[in-house]
C-alpha cells in the first residue's frame, strides 16, 4: 500500500489546484481521476475570467497557482472588461482553445515535484480513529493518505436532463461518483441538490458568420499571470447573434417538455446564469437574448453558443437553432443539458476547508455549492496547501474578507452557506477599492511566502517588484512642488499657495507619471507596470484611507477565535434562537459570529465574555 | 454586528437611566475625550484627574450654557474602558441630557455609542473580570431589546412606511449600479446609474427634509411604552380612561399614528409613559377589523408591558389565549369584579365603573414602568442613534452624488445603505443580488 501526505481527488479546476499546491509545499501528493485525458478539462464555456473571477484567477497565480499561467497559454482571445471604469472594477477575461488547456495544465502537472497522478475510481473513503486514513479506489485498492482532498465537481449522484430523458452521469459521457455520495450521506454530512445547465455545441463550419456582429479582443491582450510575459497564440474573434420572436414562440410552446418545468429536476439553478427556457418565461416582454458564439479552439470547429444553456428535448434544440440568424444552417454536434448534483452544504467546512465532521477531509470546488472554474480552483488551492500543512503540522492558512475574494468567498460559504450554486460578483466584496486584480500579488504573494507555497522564479520577481514599487512611492511622498512650480512645467493646479507631494498630484485623473516626469526626470525611468500601479493606489487614496479604519475594526473582531469545541448549549443568557443559530453555524471567530444573519450585540457580548473566561483559565 | 463607525472613535452616550431623575451622567471615551471635555467646558483647563470639578457646560459650537454640574476627567489607563474617559455630571431633565448629546455629536470624531460599545471597549483593553462582564452582558441584552421594541414601534406606521421607502429606493439605486458593474457583457439598458441619480438626489432630499421637522412627534413617542390588550368589550377603553383621569398629570390624548389606537401620554411616579388603547382582538371578516387587530398585535409585540383584560363577569378564570397574550411578563387584569358573581382567579381584580383595585393596579404600573425605565435602556438614545444614521445616510448619498466614477458612486452608496441598516435592518448583498436577476435578464 503507497502512502502519501495527501491525496486529492478528481483531476477538474479545483483538483488541478490542489493537487499542485499541496505538491509545492513539499506533501508527498497523489492525483486521482477518473480518466487522465479529461485532467483539466473545461466542461461548460471556453472561457476564464470575468468580474470578480478574473480577480480571482490572479489570487491564484499571486498564490504561484496554476490557472493564470496555463490560461496565458491558451488564451485566443483576451479582453479586460469594464476598462472604461475604474481599475477596482476590471476584470480580465479570456477564451480559451479548449485542447491547448487541457494540454497545457497537463504539462505544468507533469512538472511539479512531488505530484503522482493516476487514473482510478474513488469509491470510498478509508477511517481509521474517526478521521480519514485514505481512499478506497473501485477495483478494491486500498490507498492510504493522511489527508484527502475531494473535488469532485458535479460527479456525486450527477443526473443529465434533456427533455424527458435523464440519466445518472457526471459530465456527458462520463459516469457519476456514487460510492462517495453515499459516503457522505453515511457521515451524516448536511447535503443539497443544484442544477447547472450547457447549451448545445454547433459546427462552426455551418455557421453563417459574415452575417453576424464581431466582437474583437484587445488588440494589446494583458496576461492573467504576472509571470507571463507576452500573450504568444494568434488571437481570434467572437461573434454575437440573438434570439428570435419565433424562437420565444418555439420555446413556450414545448415548455411541459422541458425538465425544469415538468417538475421532473429538483435541483435549484443559479439565478444568473439561466436557460433560455427561463429567461423566456422570466422575462417574457424581451424580443430577443443576445448570444455569443465563442470558438472553442484554433483547431477545432466547435462553437459555444453562451446564451442559451438549455434541457429542452433535442428535437426542439434543433428546430430553435433553425429561427437563430446565423444558425439556420448550423449542425448540432452535441445537444445542450442540464445536471443535477449533490453538493455538501459549506457550513460543514472550517475556514480551512476541512470538514468539521471528519478531521482530515477537505471539500473544493462544486461539491461545496460553486460554480465557474476560477471559484473551483481558488478553493483547490486554499484545501491543497491547508491539508499538506496539517500533514505537516502547522496551522492552516485562512484569508479574510480584506486579504482578497478567496477569503470573502471562502467565509461567506462556511458563514452562511448557498442557496444557489455560488458565484463570485465584485459587489460580494465589501473592500472592493482595495481588492483589486492589479495588486493582487502584493495583497497574497507575502503570504504565499511566508507559507512556502511561492518560491523560486515568482519569489524573485515579486521582491524586484515590491522594491522599485517602494522606491516609486518613496519618491513621490518625498518630493513636493508648488502649484506655481507645477503649473510651470504644463501641471495646472489651482493656484493655493499649497505644496503637493507627487502622490498627491498623481491623484489628480490627468496627470500621469509621463507628465510628473516634466516636473522630477528620474521619474521618466519608471518602467510602465510600476508607475500604473502607483497611479492607481493614487487614484483610490482618499477611499482607501476610510476603508482602512473599516478593516480595523473588522480584524479586531476576526483575531478573536472561539474555540472549536464551544459548547453553546452550557453558555448562559443566550436566547434559544440565538443558541440554535451559533450550533448550527459553529462560527470560528466571533467576527463570524456577528455576521451570521439574526445575530444581536447582547449574543456577541455574551460570546466574548466566555471566551475572555476561557484564556484567562487557560493561562491560570 | 461589527460597529458602524471605526474602533478608534471618541464614543459617547448616557450612563444613568433616562427620565426625570435627579443626576445624569454622560461618559466620553476615546483619544478625543480630552479635547470633548475641554470644548464643553469652552476651552478650559481640563481638571485634575478623578477630582469632581464644578463648571458650566457649553454647546462647544454656539458657547450659549447648556447646563452647570461636575465634570471628571480620567486620563488612560485608570479608567472604565482603559481609554480616556471623561464624564458629565449634570441635571437629569431631558431637554438638557438631549442638547448635550446634541452638542457632542457635533465634535469631530465623536459619535454615539452603539450597544455594549463601552463595554467592549473595556473588555479589550482588559479592563473588566468576569462577574461584571456577565452582568453587562445583561443590560446590553436590556438595552438591545428596549432599541429591537423601539424600532418596531418606529416601524410601525406612516414613520415605518417613510423608512421602508427608503430602504427599497436606495436597494434598488445599488441595485442597479452594480449591475452595471458587474455584468457588463449583458445586454443591459445604458446608463444604468445616470437614471439613478435623481432618485438619489430626492432621497438625499427628503432625508434633509425630515431631519429638518424640528423632531415633533418624535418628543412625544418618548418613554415607557404600554399597552391594553383584550377581546371587544371587556372594558379596555375605560380603563383608559380611568388611568388617565386619575392622574393629573396628562400631557396630552390625540389619536395614534394609526387611526384604531388611541395614545394616551402621561407621568407615572416620575417615569414618562405613553399608554395605548387596541382594537378588541377576535376573529373577523371585517377587513378594517382584521386589520386594527394585525396593529394591535403587532402594538403589543413592540410594547415595554403588556396590560391584557379580561372580564371576570363573564368567567372568573381567564381563557388560556388571553393567559397566553400576557405572557410571562405582561400584567393580567380582570375587570367587571363588581359584576361578577365570584371571585376572579387570575390577575388582578379591578371595576373600571366602581374604581375598585384600580389604585393597586397604578402603582403595579408605576413599578413596571420604574423597572422598565432603568433596566430598559434609553428610548431617547435610540431615537439620537437613529437620527445619527440617518443623517450619515444622507452625507454619504451626498457624496456620493458628487463623485464620477462608478465604483466611487457604489461605495459611497453601500455606506449610506450600511447607515440606513441601523434603523430598518441590514441590508444584505443578498438584497441587492435580489433586485438585480428580478430587474435584469443576467446570464450567458
Amino acid at each position: 500500500m503507497n502512502n502519501y501526505d495527501v491525496i486529492v481527488v478528481g483531476g477538474g479546476h479545483a483538483g488541478c489546484e490542489a493537487a499542485a499546491a499541496a505538491a509545492r509545499v513539499g506533501a508527498r501528493t497523489l492525483l486521482l481521476t477518473h480518466r487522465l485525458d479529461t485532467i483539466g478539462e473545461m466542461s461548460c464555456n471556453p472561457a476564464i475570467g470575468g468580474l470578480g473571477k478574473g480577480h480571482l484567477v490572479r489570487e491564484v497565480d499571486a498564490l504561484d497557482g496554476l490557472m493564470g499561467r496555463v490560461a496565458d497559454a491558451a488564451g485566443i482571445q483576451f479582453r479586460m472588461l469594464n476598462r472604461s471604469k475604474g481599475p477596482a472594477v476590471r476584470g480580465l477575461r479570456a477564451q480559451a482553445d479548449r485542447a491547448l488547456y487541457r494540454a497545457t495544465m497537463q504539462g505544468a502537472l507533469a512538472a511539479v515535484e512531488n505530484l503522482t497522478i493516476q487514473a482510478g475510481a474513488v469509491e470510498d473513503l478509508l477511517l481509521r480513529d474517526g478521521a480519514v486514513a485514505g481512499v478506497k479506489l473501485a477495483d478494491g485498492q486500498a490507498l492510504a493518505g493522511a489527508r484527502v482532498v475531494i473535488t469532485t465537481g458535479t460527479f456525486l449522484r450527477g443526473r443529465i436532463h434533456i427533455g424527458e430523458k435523464n440519466w445518472a452521469a457526471g459530465r456527458m459521457g462520463e459516469a457519476p461518483a456514487m460510492g462517495l455520495s453515499a459516503r457522505f450521506y453515511d457521515l451524516n454530512l448536511s447535503m443539497g441538490r443544484l442544477k447547472t445547465g450547457t447549451p448545445p455545441r454547433l459546427d462552426g463550419r455551418t455557421i453563417a458568420w459574415t452575417q453576424l456582429e464581431r466582437q474583437s479582443g484587445d488588440p494589446l491582450p494583458e496576461p492573467f499571470s504576472t509571470l507571463t510575459e507576452a500573450i504568444t497564440n494568434p488571437q481570434i474573434d467572437c461573434h454575437i447573434t440573438g434570439t428570435t420572436v419565433a424562437a420565444h414562440d418555439l420555446i413556450r410552446a414545448n415548455l411541459d417538455r422541458a425538465p425544469i418545468y415538468s417538475g421532473q429536476i429538483e435541483g435549484t439553478g443559479p439565478r444568473y446564469c439561466p436557460s433560455i427556457e427561463d429567461k423566456v418565461v422570466r422575462f417574457a416582454d424581451r424580443t430577443r437574448h443576445q448570444i455569443f458564439l465563442e470558438p472553442e479552439g484554433l483547431d477545432d470547429h466547435t462553437v459555444y453558443p453562451n446564451g442559451i444553456s438549455t434541457s429542452l428535448p433535442e428535437d426542439v434544440q434543433r428546430a430553435l437553432l433553425r429561427v437563430i440568424p446565423g444558425l439556420e444552417q448550423a449542425r448540432m454536434i452535441q445537444p445542450g443539458y442540464a445536471i443535477e448534483y449533490d453538493f455538501i452544504d459549506p457550513r460543514e467546512l472550517w475556514p480551512s476547508l476541512e470538514t468539521r465532521r471528519l478531521p482530515g477531509l477537505y471539500l473544493a470546488g462544486q461539491i461545496n455549492g460553486t460554480t465557474g472554474y476560477e471559484e473551483a480552483a481558488a478553493q483547490g488551492l486554499m484545501a491543497g496547501l491547508n491539508a499538506a500543512m496539517a500533514t505537516a503540522g502547522g496551522a492552516p492558512l485562512v484569508l479574510d474578507r480584506a486579504d482578497g475574494y478567496i477569503g470573502v468567498m471562502i467565509d461567506d460559504l462556511v458563514t452562511r452557506g448557498t442557496q444557489e450554486p455560488y458565484r463570485m460578483f465584485t459587489s460580494r466584496a465589501e473592500y472592493r477599492l482595495l481588492l483589486r486584480s492589479d495588486n493582487a500579488d502584493q495583497r497574497l504573494t507575502p503570504l504565499g511566502l511566508a507559507v512556502g507555497c511561492v518560491q523560486g522564479r515568482r519569489a524573485a520577481a515579486f521582491k524586484t517588484k515590491l522594491a522599485a514599487l517602494d522606491d516609486a512611492r518613496l519618491f513621490l511622498e518625498g518630493h513636493q512642488a508648488t502649484p506655481h512650480e507645477a503649473s510651470k512645467k504644463g501641471i495646472p493646479v489651482n493656484a493655493d499657495g499649497r505644496r503637493r507631494t507627487g502622490m498627491e498630484l498623481l491623484a489628480y485623473k490627468d496627470i500621469d507619471m509621463t507628465r510628473l516626469a516634466a516636473l522630477w526626470p528620474e521619474l521618466a525611468s519608471i518602467p510602465d507596470s510600476i508607475a500604473a500601479q502607483v497611479k492607481i493606489e493614487a487614484h483610490y487614496a482618499g477611499y482607501l484611507g476610510r476603508q482602512q479604519a473599516d478593516i480595523e475594526a473588522y480584524r479586531r473582531d476576526e483575531a478573536l477565535e472561539l474555540p472549536k469545541d464551544l459548547n453553546y448549549g452550557q453558555v448562559a443568557g443566550f436566547s434559544n434562537e440565538v443558541r440554535e443559530k451559533l450550533k448550527r453555524h459553529g462560527p470560528a471567530t466571533l467576527g463570524a459570529a456577528a455576521r451570521i444573519p439574526g445575530m444581536t450585540p447582547a449574543a456577541l457580548t455574551i460570546l466574548l465574555a466566555h471566551v475572555r473566561r476561557g484564556k484567562r483559565r487557560a493561562v491560570a | 454586528m461589527p460597529a458602524p463607525g471605526g474602533p478608534n472613535d471618541t464614543i459617547y452616550a448616557l450612563a444613568t437611566a433616562p427620565g426625570r431623575a435627579g443626576v445624569a451622567v454622560l461618559r466620553i471615551s476615546g483619544a478625543g475625550a480630552g479635547a470633548a471635555l475641554g470644548a464643553v467646558m469652552s476651552g478650559r483647563d481640563l481638571p485634575v484627574p478623578r477630582r469632581a470639578h464644578l463648571t458650566p457646560f457649553a454647546d462647544p459650537v454656539s458657547g450659549e450654557t447648556l447646563d452647570r454640574g461636575l465634570a471628571l476627567w480620567f486620563p488612560a489607563p485608570d479608567s472604565y474602558t482603559g481609554e480616556d474617559v471623561a464624564e458629565l455630571h449634570g441635571h437629569g431633565g431631558p431637554a438638557v441630557i438631549t442638547a448635550l448629546l446634541e452638542a457632542l455629536g457635533r465634535l469631530p470624531g465623536c459619535r454615539l455609542a452603539q450597544a455594549g460599545e463601552f463595554t467592549r471597549r473595556a473588555f479589550q483593553n482588559g479592563k473588566m473580570d468576569l462577574t461584571q462582564a456577565e452582568g453587562l452582558a445583561d443590560l446590553v441584552a436590556a438595552e438591545t431589546e428596549a432599541q429591537r421594541r423601539q424600532a418596531q414601534r418606529q416601524m410601525e406606521g406612516a414613520l415605518g412606511r417613510l423608512y421602508e421607502g427608503w430602504r427599497a429606493d436606495l436597494i434598488g439605486a445599488l441595485a442597479h449600479l452594480e449591475a452595471e458593474i458587474d455584468f457588463p457583457d449583458e445586454d443591459l439598458p445604458g446608463d444604468l446609474l445616470a437614471r439613478q441619480i435623481p432618485v438619489l438626489e430626492r432621497l438625499s432630499a427628503e432625508m434633509s427634509a425630515h431631519l429638518n421637522d424640528g423632531r415633533r412627534g418624535e418628543r412625544l413617542r418618548e418613554g415607557c411604552h404600554m399597552v391594553i390588550l383584550g377581546a371587544p368589550n371587556v372594558g379596555k377603553s375605560s380603563l383608559l380612561n380611568a388611568l388617565a383621569q386619575r392622574d393629573a398629570a396628562i400631557v396630552s390624548a390625540q389619536a395614534g399614528t394609526t387611526r384604531d389606537i388611541v395614545e394616551v401620554y402621561m407621568n407615572l411616579g416620575g417615569y414618562p409613559v405613553v399608554l395605548a388603547d387596541t382594537a378588541g382582538l377576535r376573529e373577523s371578516d371585517d377587513e378594517v377589523e382584521v386589520e386594527g387587530v394585525r396593529r394591535a398585535r403587532a402594538r403589543g409585540e413592540g410594547a415595554d408591558l403588556k396590560i391584557v383584560l379580561y372580564d371576570c363577569s363573564v368567567a372568573p378564570k381567564a381563557g388560556a389565549e388571553v393567559r397566553a397574550l400576557a405572557g410571562e411578563d405582561g400584567i393580567l387584569v380582570a375587570n367587571k369584579v363588581d359584576l361578577a358573581v365570584r371571585a376572579p382567579a387570575d390577575g388582578l381584580a379591578v371595576s373600571t365603573k366602581t374604581g375598585a383595585g384600580l389604585p393597586e393596579l397604578m402603582s403595579r404600573l408605576e413599578a413596571e414602568a420604574k423597572l422598565r425605565m432603568v433596566g430598559g435602556g434609553a428610548p431617547g438614545l435610540t431615537r439620537l442613534r437613529h437620527r445619527q444614521g440617518l443623517q450619515d445616510c444622507r452625507d454619504a448619498l451626498l457624496r456620493g452624488l458628487g463623485v464620477a466614477d462608478d465604483e466611487l458612486v457604489a461605495e459611497d452608496l453601500r455606506l449610506a445603505a450600511r447607515h440606513l441598516g441601523r434603523i430598518t435592518g441590514r441590508v444584505d448583498v443578498e438584497d441587492i443580488l435580489d433586485v438585480v436577476f428580478n430587474d435584469f435578464c443576467i446570464g450567458k
